[in-house]
């Protein structure tokens, strides 16, 4: 397991191999599995990925009612031709809300850290398949890069939104998808490290104040956030740009930063945008008509 | 953690604590009872009595105690399944008490051929759960590893008889707890194993004097319940 994005960027410098390698040949090692094993592993996650997507259902409302249907909006909207942004951006939007709305539905989805954020890192490298016709082995590799962001971010901060607010679901996810693009598009691996360090250094301090504390408001929104923010981030890296604070550092911040955050925005859906009028008479709807007693 | 544990787990959603967490809690009393479940009563504490329906922690037990995986897409539909397989549950909400987990849930269980069995346990995060109680005595095991529990007469010598049918069957062990609810009560030994235990061994410890009960939870998996 890696301590630092910097231990990865220098053993894959070392080596003269790509970034996604170490943190392959790591988990080999902490599992006692072969190269094999692992790849397969994480083809079964690729596939399982692109079926959380094809498995929407643009008629579906979670059990709250809260979401639902909207990622069919975005693509009557894109059918229309009136997007705002362009066809790619507007293909990652429209996976985000799909993924994050079939898991706030009950549908079977990746947790990519966390289940709450789960549709960033698919919408993400789903889009970019599809535009630059990577092959699957490619996009296996892509998922270890992705994975070894998160590792470190695991190590040295969290990925639960109840130890350290959303910025360590979203931004993480974000963080992870970031540096998985820039890498399938030719980053080095301290590109990698760069445009996961400006994708998270833009989503630090995210509060997670979900409505009747469901995954749902705001969760399923934020992962277009997340995955919008991811490519600007790539894209920054890729044209050379780099964090004025080093990666490793910025992982550092948000730890600090979730350790200040107050309880009520940490899950306990007791803060933020959970704590509104409007939120809380969402979920003293919901415990009025669907609690367990 | 491992790599698997981030880009991972494929589960039906939304939530890894309330959702994925709440299947492996069905699931792993299943398996603690050894049989197929006839009815169930099911108890819900804490932010899984307050959030457990939106986030379908409920039709998520129900999944578990039917043999289903985290990943089994028929797990929102767990409640028809049951009454077509005839498992009876049912569902409320209580405090367990300030002592348990946010997410905690209390099982009653009553198996095919008369079994009872209670079960507490709590989703601890990533979908990762803890067994906290088994009929009334404080345990704390994961589940994911082979475990055995063995209630007996607290007196002399049982965890010496346990421990070397272990030896003889060269099974290692990688944890193990004593509890007891008072002097000369009954006495339970938590052992959580690197390697499975021979069924015939496990039958073997249900006959010694002394011993209330045995329970077995294998990683194997059993026949299937739906």
């Amino acid at each position: 397991m890696y301590h630092s994005l910097k231990q990865i960027t220098d053993e894959a410098t070392e080596k003269g191999v790509p970034f996604w390698k170490p943190v392959m040949l790591d988990d080999c090692k902490e599992q006692g599995i072969s190269e094999e094993q692992s790849l397969q592993y994480m083809d079964g996650i690729w596939q399982a990925m692109k079926t959380s997507e094809t498995e929407y259902d643009p008629k579906l409302k979670s059990r709250s009612g809260l979401v639902g249907t909207d990622a069919a909006k975005i693509h009557a909207r894109r059918e229309r031709n009136e997007m705002i942004c362009d066809d790619f951006t507007s293909a990652v939007i429209e996976r985000a809300l799909k993924i994050a709305e079939s898991n706030a539905c009950m549908k079977r989805i990746v947790a990519a850290p966390t289940a709450g954020s789960c549709g960033v890192v698919p919408a993400v490298l789903i889009s970019a398949q599809e535009r630059w016709g990577f092959d699957d082995r490619a996009m296996a590799e892509a998922l270890y890069t992705a994975g070894g962001i998160g590792e470190v971010i695991a190590c040295r901060a969290c990925l639960a939104g109840a130890e350290g607010g959303c910025q360590a679901e979203i931004g993480s996810a974000s963080a992870m998808a970031a540096g998985a693009l820039a890498g399938l598009l030719g980053g080095s691996a301290e590109t990698i490290c760069h445009a996961a360090a400006l994708a998270l250094k833009n989503l630090l301090g995210l509060a997670c104040d979900p409505v009747a504390g469901l995954v749902e408001v705001p969760c399923v929104k934020r992962n277009v956030t997340g995955a919008v923010n991811a490519l600007t981030s790539a894209d920054l890296a890729l044209a050379g740009i780099r964090s004025r604070i080093p990666p490793d550092e910025v992982i550092d911040a948000m730890k600090a930063i979730g350790r200040r955050m107050d309880s009520t925005l940490r899950e306990t859906g007791e803060g933020g945008l959970a704590a509104t009028p409007t939120g809380m008479l969402i979920r003293a709807h919901i415990a009025g008509t669907k609690g367990a007693d | 953690m491992l790599l698997s544990d981030i880009i991972g787990p494929v589960m039906v959603g939304p939530s890894s604590s309330h959702t994925a967490g709440a299947v492996r809690i069905g699931n792993v009393a299943r398996r603690l009872l050894a049989e197929r479940v006839a009815s169930a009563r099911i108890t819900l504490h804490g932010s899984f009595r307050a959030t457990g329906r939106g986030h379908g922690t409920d039709r998520a037990i129900v999944a578990g105690l039917l043999g289903m995986h985290v990943d089994d897409s028929r797990i929102p539909d767990s409640f028809e399944i049951a009454e077509k397989e005839g498992l009876d549950f049912s569902l409320t909400g209580a405090d367990l008490g300030d002592s348990f987990h946010p997410n905690t849930a209390k099982i009653d269980l009553t198996g095919v051929s008369g079994t009872e069995l209670e079960v507490v346990a709590s989703s601890v995060g990533g979908g990762r759960i803890r067994v906290v109680q088994i009929d009334g005595l404080d345990v704390s095991f994961s589940g994911e590893c082979p475990t055995l529990i063995v209630q007996n007469v607290d007196q002399p010598g049982h965890v010496a008889e346990v421990t070397s049918m272990l030896e003889h069957k060269s099974v290692n062990i990688a944890a193990m707890q004593l509890v007891r609810e008072n002097r000369g009560g009954k006495a339970a030994m938590v052992i959580e194993c690197d390697q499975e235990i021979p069924a015939e061994a496990v039958k073997w410890l249900t006959r010694l004097e002394g011993v209330i009960k045995v329970i077995y939870l294998s990683m194997e998996e059993p026949e299937s319940g739906v």
